[in-house]
């Protein structure tokens, strides 16, 4: 069953045309990605989806129509949001703050990942007092926090180095098999977007629409240094398909089916 | 929290550092002053020394705190009245955007009446109390005060509003949480202008006519040619909108904990 599905969604900013035509459904308890290149309009698609904009098209959740915007996600925008007048713990726990849980438990809640997000020792500092790879981490922490019914995350490691990045795929690929949460990824990184879905949609540049929808076929627990072989595969097509756009496109075929 | 106390010292000398190039210009305009009072040949009913301000300003220390109380307390007054209409219509104008083009030429036209013409009126029909100075010194602090206010609302980085609104908040809560805070630095800023136009504000009002007061006591001190008591009544003046001033620096400072933090980011490494 899908708890998010788009239909032919549409977005023009004045007369400048960002979404084309965006199909996509998201499963319970499934990790997809979109990728797509800079300025295809990926962000705007989650503004669409958190009601900061609105547009063309059907969106449903659960199956019925969308309209509390509020209400379903935990959104991590692309550049971190983090309120600079707030110290690291209270940034965190801002969002439990809203849906109206008391300070002290907010804070029991979130104390003990403070060190699995590297970021023990750090509770008491302003945003500004980071670094922007633990900032990102910290609006990371913000958001999985929530328990919300799905993750919206926009390049959520943009900002970190390779190293750091690596460590934060693995822990959230962790944390999804532990939770199942549902989720939507957007990436520019076919690498991280192969390690981390379950299906990858690939975005065609402005207008965009989807140009390709990809099953990923590793199986899980994934490692970094695991089928290497396979791994490498699935990203070379991914890549072949952003890097040579065809003239004609075919239709949309399951990557596994053959 | 930001080892803030530990280094209080530095930040003392720093302060003094900062403040030397004021007090040296200041210093070298007094002298030539004083210089330019004592060999030109100008009497000093035309044109009084500084020093000779600064010992009649002694001599008549009582006269001059007694005609300050007034003056300060028409300007808090007035401004404690220009901020609070400022916050409420703000936020007004902030919750009902079509408020603003309604509200704002008013306001902008209330900001091109000449003082001086407007002082008299007031007094007139307000008589010599504290209204008429609370009235003005309201009138010309208000408008910075809620253009600074909504402008800072407006500054709130879009991504915030975003990611409140996907956590379920109303706009009550966003207004609370981001767009208040957001003003902050806006608010200190337009604080800065306005409390020194609140003193000049004050002192026009008392001008126009008024039982005791800075500006009346200037009033009666060039009528009876003394320039020196004049000029000793605005070093009062001055005085009193310095402190002020340093009032509001301070109470950003503490209401702006995160300021510190912010400045020594962008600051890493540069200067010190
Ligand atoms: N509020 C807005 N008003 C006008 N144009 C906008 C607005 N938001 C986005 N756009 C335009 O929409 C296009 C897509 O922007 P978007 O931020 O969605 O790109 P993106 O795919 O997220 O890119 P990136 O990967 O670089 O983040 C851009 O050309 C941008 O200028
Ligand atoms: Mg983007």
């Amino acid at each position: 069953m899908s708890r998010l599905e788009l239909r032919h969604v549409r977005k023009a900013f004045g007369g400048l045309e960002v979404l084309a035509d965006i199909s996509l459904r998201v499963g319970a308890g499934e990790f997809v990605s979109i990728l797509g290149p800079s300025g295809a309009g990926k962000s705007t698609l989650f503004q669409l989806l958190t009601g900061a904009q609105h547009g063309g098209g059907e969106m449903f959740f659960d199956g019925a129509p969308l309209d509390d915007h509020g209400g379903h996600f935990a959104f991590m925008p692309q550049r971190d949001a983090l309120m600079p007048w707030r110290r690291i713990l209270d940034n965190v726990t801002l969002g439990l703050e809203v849906q109206g849980v008391r300070r002290k438990a907010a804070r029991a809640r979130v104390a003990p990942l403070f060190a699995e997000f590297g970021l023990a020792g750090f509770e008491r500092h302003f945003p500004a007092q980071l670094s922007g790879g633990m900032r990102q981490r910290a609006a990371l922490l913000r958001t999985v926090v929530q328990e919300r019914d799905m993750l919206l995350l926009d390049e959520p490691f943009g900002a970190l180095d390779a190293l750091t990045r690596t460590a934060m795929q693995r822990w959230l690929e962790q944390m999804w098999r532990h939770h199942r949460w549902t989720a939507l990824l957007i990436t520019h990184d076919v690498r991280e977007a192969v390690f981390l879905s379950d299906r990858i949609y690939v975005l065609s540049a402005r207008p965009a629409h989807i140009v390709r929808e990809i099953k990923v076929p590793l199986p899980r627990p994934r490692s970094l240094g695991g089928d290497t072989a396979r791994q490498a595969s699935v990203e070379a097509e991914i890549l072949d398909i952003i890097l040579n756009p065809e003239p004609n496109p075919q239709p949309p075929k399951g990557y596994d089916h053959d | 929290m930001v080892s803030s106390s530990s280094n209080y010292p530095r930040q003392l000398a720093g302060l003094f550092a900062k403040a030397a190039p004021a007090v040296i210009s200041v210093g070298l305009l007094l002298l030539a002053w004083e210089l330019c009072a004592r060999y030109s040949g100008i009497k000093p009913t035309i044109l009084p020394a500084p020093s000779r301000v600064f010992a009649q300003a002694m001599l008549n220390r009582e006269a001059l705190v007694d005609n300050a109380i007034p003056t300060i307390r028409a300007t808090l007054f007035g401004f404690a009245c220009s901020l609070s209409a400022a916050f409420a219509l703000s936020m007004l104008v902030d919750f009902f955007q079509p408020l603003r083009r309604a509200l704002f030429p008013v306001f902008v036209i209330s900001q091109t009446l000449p003082l001086v013409a407007i002082a008299p009126l007031v007094v007139l029909w307000f008589g010599f109390g504290l209204m008429p100075k609370v009235l003005l010194v309201a009138l010309v602090t208000f408008f910075p005060m809620l253009v600074a206010l909504v402008q800072g609302y407006e500054a709130t980085e879009a991504e915030i509003g975003q990611v409140l609104r996907a956590m379920g908040a109303g706009r009550w809560r966003a207004f609370v949480l981001a767009r208040l805070p957001s003003a902050l630095p806006y608010f200190f800023a337009g604080l800065r202008i306005s409390i020194t136009y609140a003193v000049v504000g004050a002192i026009f009002a008392e001008y126009a006519g008024a039982a005791k007061g800075l500006g009346i006591y200037m009033l009666n001190a060039k009528n009876n040619f003394r320039p020196d008591l004049v000029l000793a009544a605005v070093g009062v003046s001055a005085a009193v909108t310095l402190v002020l001033f340093g009032l509001t620096v301070l109470l950003q400072h503490l209401a702006m904990p995160w300021e510190r933090a912010d400045r020594q980011a962008q600051g890493k490494g540069a200067g010190r």
